[in-house]
């Protein structure tokens, strides 16, 4: 039974290799490749080894585009997705213990509230007039906090899922040994949720940074770039750069790259038990 | 346990509040408001009560009216190909083949890759002469059509690159759901003699039945308000002919028809909910039941 299934998983499983290598890679190949023609070889758009390599001077090309916006769009996607993923992982864990360790009449208005979140496309124009009201419109922190309300409900029911199996004997040990709501969240709670937090940490990072919509509604404005706006740098009516606007994408799709490699089993492990548990 | 007093439980609701405060203020408040706004003629300075006009204009004026109807498109065909697809994929690489690892890297890593990108990169293998989708159709005799310049199957092409974009995180919730069912139940079925196809018919098929309803749910969601890869791609073209609610949302709010925009969110969230909340109660209830 086991040899036939070998055989036969070889031979399914080569043909996979090749079926999905022409379907998931190929796309991939093109984007290296294209970023590394010369202008007008790029223009064709076609998937060919480059006749001529100039990967570092179209590397130099982008980089010092307009005035280095790659650069600051680097810097303002790394302050957004720091700042709005660490806020939400302390925030959502609140919720998420409270939530999940005192059963009350609030707890089905907060369910409910976390699923609305999930489910709800947030309304553009008047959230702009919400931040505008509040002076935080077109403002890093304007957004920071935007990313937060809308990611939120994801993380809480993440942590939610995780906090269930943490036994309640370690809250009770802490309370006799003297420890107050705050001691026992961050000093006992905090510290076991290492694992799942881990999860909630790449997964947003890997949103945030990829987000394009949020920016560009709430956050507009060359200097306010973040690095999904930048693919538009080389798009123009007249004539599209393919190569620099494809080493622009090579660039920015590194951190997701790094994120996927270092991280990948907390990633698979944690949209699926958050998924099929939540 | 619970005899704790309630101002010193070691649950305290405060708890929520910092939390809560950010989503009132920049979720619910925005929502309840886009009731109101979508009511108006507005401009962010001043509006004006105008009724239902905006919905009324929604619903006659053929650009809007094809933006619903593509946005409807879109999320059932999208949902229903991830669900066609995933669970053959996710069957395939639970099984014992070789380069598993590997494989279900290559099929979730789109996940990860920005929208924009992916919908740049697809735009110029579309391209209907120098593409190489089309370029390797000719090879072989084919003459591909010209996917995202062709009125017919432009929000077609952008729906099935959402499809490979995303069919990763259909498959991996699959997976989930298979890994999770218990070996014994195939050895069972071994012994009473169901085949491959019986023990997918009446094992897989049934239990995996939560991935399914997780897997339909956020690609519904996910294929609704979808935006990003369509802006990307076609920019709701050529004409309007693949708009979706989102980018109708995003061309009003920039020829600043405040109002009008709104009413297109109010819109998307009334589509939204009536057809995401029913199913979600659907799924849910059927697998109590079972």
């Amino acid at each position: 039974m086991t040899r036939r299934t070998g055989i036969k998983g070889f031979l399914l499983g080569t043909l996979t290799i090749v079926v999905s290598a022409v379907v998931f890679l190929v796309p991939f190949a093109f984007i290296v490749l294209t970023a590394m023609k010369d202008r007008s070889e790029s223009a064709d758009l076609s998937f060919s080894w480059p006749t001529q390599f100039q990967f570092m001077q179209n590397l130099q090309e982008v980089i010092a585009a307009r005035d280095y916006m790659l650069i600051i769009a680097f810097i303002n996607s790394t302050i957004l997705t720091v700042c709005s993923v660490g806020l939400m992982v302390v925030l959502s864990a609140m919720v998420a213990f409270v939530l999940q360790r005192r059963r009350s009449r609030w707890t089905g208005l907060v369910n409910f509230l976390v699923l609305s979140g999930l489910i709800i496309p947030p309304a553009v124009v008047p959230t702009i007039w919400v931040l505008q009201g509040l002076g935080l419109f077109k403002t890093m922190p304007g957004l920071i906090l935007i990313e937060i309300a809308f990611g939120m409900s994801f993380s809480i029911l993440l942590f939610r899922a995780f906090i269930a199996t943490v036994p309640r004997d370690l809250d009770e040990a802490a309370i006799i040994d003297g420890a107050g709501p705050l001691r026992l969240f961050f000093q006992v709670i905090l510290p076991l949720l290492r694992s799942v937090a881990v999860t909630v940490i790449v997964v947003q990072s890997v949103v945030v940074f990829n987000d394009f919509t949020n920016p560009l509604y709430f956050l507009p404005g060359d200097q306010n770039a973040t690095v999904q706006l930048t693919l538009f740098n080389f798009q123009s009516q007249y004539a599209t750069q393919y190569n620099l606007l494809f080493m622009n994408m090579l660039l920015i799709t590194i951190p997701p790259l790094l994120m996927f490699m270092f991280f990948n089993r907390q990633i698979v492990a944690g949209l699926t038990s958050g998924a099929i548990k939540g | 346990m619970t005899t704790t007093t309630r101002s010193r439980s070691p649950y305290p609701y405060w708890f929520y509040v910092p939390a809560a405060v950010i989503y009132a203020v920049l979720f619910l408040l925005p929502t309840f408001a886009s009731f109101y706004f979508s009511l108006t003629r507005w401009s962010l300075f001043d509006y004006k009560y105008i009724g239902l006009e905006n919905f009324l204009s929604f619903f006659q004026e053929p650009a809007l009216v094809k933006g619903f109807v593509n946005t409807l498109i879109y999320a059932a065909v999208t949902s229903g190909l991830k669900v066609l697809l995933g669970l053959p994929l996710a069957m395939l690489l639970t099984s014992r083949i070789i380069a598993r690892g590997y494989l279900r890297s290559v099929v979730f890593f789109p996940v990860l890759v920005s929208t924009i990108g992916v919908g740049i990169t697809f735009t110029a293998l579309m391209n209907p002469e120098h593409g190489l989708i089309n370029e390797t159709l000719s090879a072989i005799g084919i003459e591909g059509p010209g996917w995202l310049v062709d009125p017919r199957y432009a929000l077609i092409s952008v729906a099935l690159v959402d499809v490979w974009k995303g069919v990763g995180l259909a498959t991996l919730i699959y997976i989930a759901g298979i890994v999770s069912i218990p070996q014994e139940y195939f050895e069972a079925a071994r012994c009473d003699g169901a085949d491959g196809w019986g023990s997918f018919r009446h094992i897989v098929l049934p239990l995996a039945r939560p991935a399914t309803a997780t897997v339909i749910i956020l690609s519904l969601i996910g294929g609704l308000r979808s935006f990003d890869l369509i802006w990307a791609m076609t920019r709701g073209g050529p004409g309007f002919t693949s708009d979706v609610i989102a980018s109708v949302i995003y061309k009003q709010y920039q020829a600043g028809f405040y109002g009008l925009s709104t009413a297109g969110n109010v819109v998307l969230f009334l589509a939204v909910t009536a057809i995401v909340v029913p199913l979600f109660w659907f799924l849910n209830r059927k697998e109590v039941e079972q």
